[in-house]
């Protein structure tokens, strides 16, 4: 089967954002009041083969940890579904 | 017979001539290894230099860590082999996990290129054995990435083993208690964003940048002796 991954890295909370810092100061100029806590991150898109969710979750979640993010600085959420029928390969 | 510093090249390395240079100007023999090299040949000491390691993509040293040469970085420093990572070096050195904690980018976002002034802080390191605490050098820096941070226990296990070898002056990025630069526990693996390889002739406009590779040259020399 083919699952379909998204991972949302983000630093983790006490580590400086300066580009989340820098984005918040830039809204008020904007005319973008009242917004606060903006945080940067990035998101990964890919698809993944396996035999079921549980080792498909497996597999990304492992992915996101080794490579992804790095846990010193950052924290990672996976997302899970399976994947339609794509372009045959 | 002259030390031998293997001085590695990733994709993007881009400060490996001026750091061969600079080594063998301090008496060494550099031979440039590359990053698909799973040998390190007959080397006392290894540098990684600066440079951008695979394009800096994901984050700096993310994908340098993976290259085939880190297995043999990794067991020459177990072995306790004098292992320096200067500037991207140093990035890569704590994505691999030679090194605690990791660099990210400068306070304020902002590149900075410029002299800076650091103080040796330990002499528990492959780079300053040797080097009076307290000693000032002027070394220049050339980093976006180059912001050291790490968690409160990690800091206070750094400052607690002597691991900070090196803290800035004036901090120029925003590092945690001005590092500039650390070591591992036993002090054999360092990580250093200033380039002492750029302050390695008057005509630089600094020489201190020798003082850390005459240090590193003397603990390979004993490597080799040992």
């Amino acid at each position: 089967m083919r699952f379909a991954a998204r991972v949302e890295v983000r630093l983790r909370p006490g580590i400086a954002d300066p580009e989340g810092a820098t984005i918040e100061r830039a809204l008020p100029a904007l005319g973008f009041e009242g917004v606060h806590d903006v945080r940067a991150g990035r998101s990964f898109r890919f698809e993944v083969d396996a035999a079921d969710e549980q080792e498909a979750r497996r597999r990304a979640g492992e992915i996101a940890h080794r490579l992804l993010a790095n846990p010193v600085i950052e924290d990672s959420v996976l997302e899970l579904e399976p994947a339609g029928p794509g372009e045959p390969d | 017979m002259a030390a031998r510093i293997a001085v590695v090249v990733f994709p993007g390395t881009n400060c490996e001539h001026d750091v061969a240079a600079a080594v063998e100007r301090a008496g060494a023999a550099a031979s440039l290894t590359w990053h698909r090299d799973r040998d390190l040949g007959q080397a006392d000491a290894v540098v990684l230099p600066g440079g951008f390691a695979h394009g800096d993509y994901l984050r700096p040293g993310a994908l340098a860590r993976f290259s085939p040469v880190m297995e043999a970085v990794a067991g020459f420093a177990a072995g306790g082999g004098p292992v320096v990572g200067i500037c991207n070096g140093f990035q890569i050195l704590t994505e691999a996990g030679l090194l605690p904690g990791a660099l990210v980018k400068n306070r304020g976002l902002r590149f900075v290129c410029a002299p800076s002034r650091v103080r040796v802080d330990s002499e528990r390191s492959a780079v300053t054995a040797g080097v009076a605490v307290g000693t000032v050098l002027s070394i220049p820096v050339n980093h976006f990435s180059g912001s050291y941070v790490c968690d409160a226990r990690t800091l206070a296990a750094l400052r607690d083993g002597d691991q900070v070898v090196l803290r800035y002056l004036e901090n120029p990025n925003g590092s945690v208690d001005d590092i500039a630069g650390v070591a591992n526990a036993a002090g054999n693996v360092v990580g250093l964003m200033p380039h002492p390889e750029r302050a390695a002739d008057a005509l630089l406009g600094s020489t201190d940048g020798l003082v850390l590779l005459a240090a590193l040259l003397a603990q390979a020399a004993g490597v080799r002796a040992a």
